[in-house]
């Protein structure tokens, strides 16, 4: 069960009318590193976890689904105003076509999200090492996209999501080290 | 400590289409260093946290666009 929080984990603000950042945004939308796959893969997988990090799971799924609602309030305050012929401009005129201003879950080349970008593959330490590869990519594209964009507000919430994946890799790997379980033993091989 | 950017010189063909980057960048964020957090690291105060995006300060590893650096001029 969620309890549900009426405001966004950072405050989203875009400076200006640039319809093709939203383009770049998308992927992080419904991309195959992105928000939306993060929060499934995470509250899918912890079912078949150790008990020790099942938490961990559900904190990080949780969160990717905050996350998911920034990327949808920048996507939606780049689009909401913009013409057909701005989303021309910007190469989203193929997707106005199809969804008029409306948000879908497809990534920034217009490929519809798909379930074959996540994985559960039962093996605890198989599940977690995507997990880890999974908010290295996320932190890699969103580089990408700062490095796009010259939107400096937009850019500062990019950059507080991007630190996010850097927790959340750092976590991912200390329950590695949990279900290693051979931190604190001094053992020699 | 670390550093969380690293640099390489990639070979130049004479014949490249394109002018050469002479030296690319890559990024080595702090997690790949730290291991399990130890205890007592560091934090920043609450408010600043929130804003950062971490408590820990041996985490924040900011990332600014090659265009924001020339306007900016601060390190990443």
């Amino acid at each position: 069960m969620w309890i549900y929080e009426k405001k966004l984990q950072y405050p989203v603000r875009v400076s200006t009318c640039n319809p093709k950042l939203a383009k770049y945004l998308i992927e992080q939308y419904g991309g195959a590193d992105g928000e939306l796959a993060a929060a499934l893969r995470y509250l899918n997988q912890r079912y078949s976890i150790p008990d020790k990090v099942i938490g961990l799971l559900t904190d990080i799924g949780t969160e990717e689904l905050a996350h998911l609602e920034m990327i949808a309030t920048m996507v939606y305050k780049l689009t909401k105003d913009a013409t057909p012929e701005q989303l021309k401009e910007a190469g989203l005129d193929a997707h106005y076509v199809n969804h008029d201003r409306a948000l879908f879950y497809h990534n920034a080349a217009g490929v519809p999200w798909t379930a074959t970008y996540i994985q559960a593959k039962g093996d605890p330490i198989a599940d977690l090492y995507e997990d880890i590869a999974a908010e290295e990519k996320a932190r890699a594209t969103y580089q990408w996209i700062i490095n796009m964009s010259d939107d400096p507000d937009l850019n500062d919430g990019l950059r507080f999501l991007r630190e996010r994946e850097i927790i959340h890799a750092q976590r991912f790997r200390e329950a590695v080290e949990i279900l290693k379980e051979e931190r604190d033993r001094k053992k020699f091989f | 400590m670390f550093t969380t950017r690293k640099q390489y010189e990639p070979y130049v063909s004479p014949f490249d289409p394109c002018a050469p980057i002479l030296v690319k960048t890559y990024v080595t964020p702090p997690n790949l260093y730290v291991g399990f957090q130890p205890p007592n690291l560091p934090q920043f105060p609450l408010h600043e946290a929130l804003k950062k995006g971490t408590l820990w300060k041996i985490f924040y590893d900011p990332y600014y666009s090659p265009y924001e650096m020339a306007n900016k001029g601060d390190g990443q």
